[in-house]
């Protein structure tokens, strides 16, 4: 009996568990990538004890792959060194983890995943319980294939009734976290749910579970539902059987409801996540560059929008405008699908798949005085490189518009 | 005894070490560009023993350790927040940075301040303005991880299952 998160720990705790509770238990998958890997090997060279079970383990390379530069090829050189050493096989690097965690079948309903990536919470969208780790506890898991959790509360938002045309789920998560605040979920596991969540495709359910983050949730979790199962079968290598779990007689520490109908576009503004607005209130402000990527949304979808918007025309010529694909998954199907040939004939600058511009170190990087807009989950002031660029997010059908304009604009004006 | 380095709320990894830097593990290394943005003379006038002071969700952001080892290789003494965030706090945890959570004491502390911090009972006391605050205790598993000086050493010398009994 219980929330989501507390029916989740319960099946693993082999006892009901409720929230406030501390538990020590078995994790399904731990996940890390070339920027948290090194401390995590660090931690289990100085524990010195064997890994439990290689095949919990999986690691990527997405943050700054390939390597830009030496520091970065030094430490991906360590971390396959490393793999090689302790015969770990689960090696990729095909795309942003979290997009490739799921294409590879490792997130299903009811699995306990750690990694050591903030946005693990996105694996809640398939009804995991996915939340961000150090490295450190990373090193440990390899080491115990355990890791201790605080039962979180459950904030439950209940989602209603359907968006306007031209309104997205980053619409509807960036006016979400402009009503909670970047602390209005700390510690909680938040829920999504309601009858626009319930019809929801799988590839907008992940940015609510993914930006759970950005209001400082432990966890965002959507429960799993036949769109789910169809999901993992066509979209997943996930084989075997999962049960499905579904909240019981939860008490909620509290309950939002939304009615998603009266949510027009919005845009998170620089510098905080939580500084949400409406989209007209800051159009026909100039950007510099516009980044469509991350495993927010860089999804085949996403790209589907965009290329829809820019078919048959050329971006702003002042304005730079990158896409970076999540995954080879969804580039090759956008290439198949002639996406790609758009994209390109609008010019844009379509990178290799991976985190690309959205850690500034790569793909992207914004000069002092330039300002971007992006599809990335955070706008944390010197994210994208200098401290003195402005980041602003929005979904990828606003991301379009600008591109188009060189400046924010309503993508109505645009959408068929 | 040291001087406090007041921070504001929401302090985010980012601005505790920009990602541009993490490209090493290492902590003197971390320790010279930490807080470089929000407060460009910390890491060079930084002396050992002295308080990190910050507001309401201290450390959010990304899952990215290097922020609380490049406070550590700073050689403050400890973090007094009013809050923290969740990977944050973990973090501080496992690789042995002390970390109390007292409101009174972030809301009162101003820069330059000087404090003593008992960590073991959590009192904290300001030499400056006579105050003294009572932090939170931290949970008897988590006390036992900071005792250790981090969650590897913990584990050197104890089974895992040790934390929960």
């Amino acid at each position: 009996m219980g929330t989501l998160v507390e029916e989740i720990f319960s099946r693993k705790a082999g006892r009901e568990v409720h929230a406030g509770e501390i538990v020590l238990v078995d994790v399904d998958t731990i996940m890390s990538h070339d920027n948290t890997t090194p401390l995590a090997i660090k931690a289990f060279r100085e524990i010195g004890k064997p890994i439990f079970d290689k095949n919990k383990i999986v690691i990527h390379f997405d943050h700054a792959y390939p390597a830009p530069n030496l520091l970065a090829a030094e430490a991906q050189k360590k971390g396959l060194d490393f793999m090689k050493e302790q015969g770990i096989t689960q090696f990729y690097h095909q795309g942003v983890c979290h997009q490739v965690m799921i294409e590879e079948g490792f997130i299903t309903p009811g699995a306990i995943v750690i990694g050591a990536d903030s946005h693990s919470n996105t694996y809640g969208a398939l009804g995991a319980f996915g939340a961000g780790f150090g490295s450190t506890e990373i090193g440990v898991a390899w080491v115990t294939g355990k890791c201790w959790f605080s039962i979180p509360q459950t904030i439950r938002i209940e989602l209603s009734n359907a968006t306007q045309p031209g309104v997205f789920a980053k619409d509807v998560m960036i006016y979400i976290a402009g009503k909670l605040g970047m602390d209005g979920g700390t510690y909680r596991s938040v829920e999504f749910g309601g009858e626009y969540i319930g019809r929801l495709p799988v590839h907008e359910r992940i940015v609510f579970s993914n930006m759970s983050t950005e209001i400082g949730a432990k966890c965002g979790l959507i429960a799993a539902d036949a769109i789910t199962l169809a999901y993992l079968a066509a979209e997943t290598r996930a084989q075997g059987s999962y049960e499905q779990i579904l909240p019981v007689n939860p008490q909620y520490e509290k309950i939002i409801a939304i009615d998603v109908s009266t949510i027009e576009p919005q845009v998170a503004c620089h510098p905080d996540v939580d500084n949400a607005k409406a989209l007209r209130e800051v159009e026909g402000l100039a950007v510099d560059e516009v980044y469509i990527g991350t495993c927010t949304n860089a999804r085949y979808e996403d790209l589907e929008i965009v290329a829809g918007m820019l078919k048959g025309k050329t971006v702003y010529p002042h304005t730079r405008v990158i896409v970076t694909p999540a995954s080879t998954q969804i580039y090759k199907k956008a290439m198949q699908n002639g996406l790609i040939e758009i994209l390109m004939e609008a010019g844009c600058t379509v990178t290799g798949t991976g985190c690309g511009a959205c850690i500034g170190r790569h793909g992207g990087v914004l000069a002092p005085g330039e300002r971007a807009l992006t599809t990335m989950n955070r706008n944390f002031i010197g994210r994208m490189g200098s401290p003195l660029a402005e980041i602003y997010l929005a979904s990828p059908a606003s991301a379009a518009a600008a591109a188009l304009t060189g400046k924010i604009t309503d993508p109505r004006l645009y959408l068929a | 005894m040291g001087k406090a380095w007041t921070f504001g709320e929401n302090m985010n990894t980012d601005e505790i070490i920009p990602g541009r830097f993490n490209i090493t593990i290492d902590p003197l290394e971390l320790a010279r560009n930490v807080f470089c943005e929000v407060k460009p003379d910390y890491a060079a006038r930084v002396k050992p023993g002295d308080i990190v002071v910050g507001g309401q969700n201290f450390g959010c952001g990304s899952s990215r350790e290097h922020a609380p080892v490049a406070i550590k290789g700073s050689q403050a003494k400890c973090v007094i927040a009013a809050s923290y965030a969740r990977i944050f706090f973990r973090n501080a945890i496992n690789i042995g940075l002390p970390i109390l959570e007292c409101p009174a004491a972030a809301a009162d502390i101003t820069e330059g301040d000087e404090i003593d911090v008992y960590l073991a009972t959590g009192l904290i006391r300001n030499l400056t303005n006579g105050h003294v605050y009572q932090a939170r205790p931290l949970p008897a598993f988590v006390m036992k991880i900071a005792k250790a000086g981090g969650i590897v050493n913990f584990l050197k010398n104890h089974d895992v299952q040790e934390l929960m009994a």
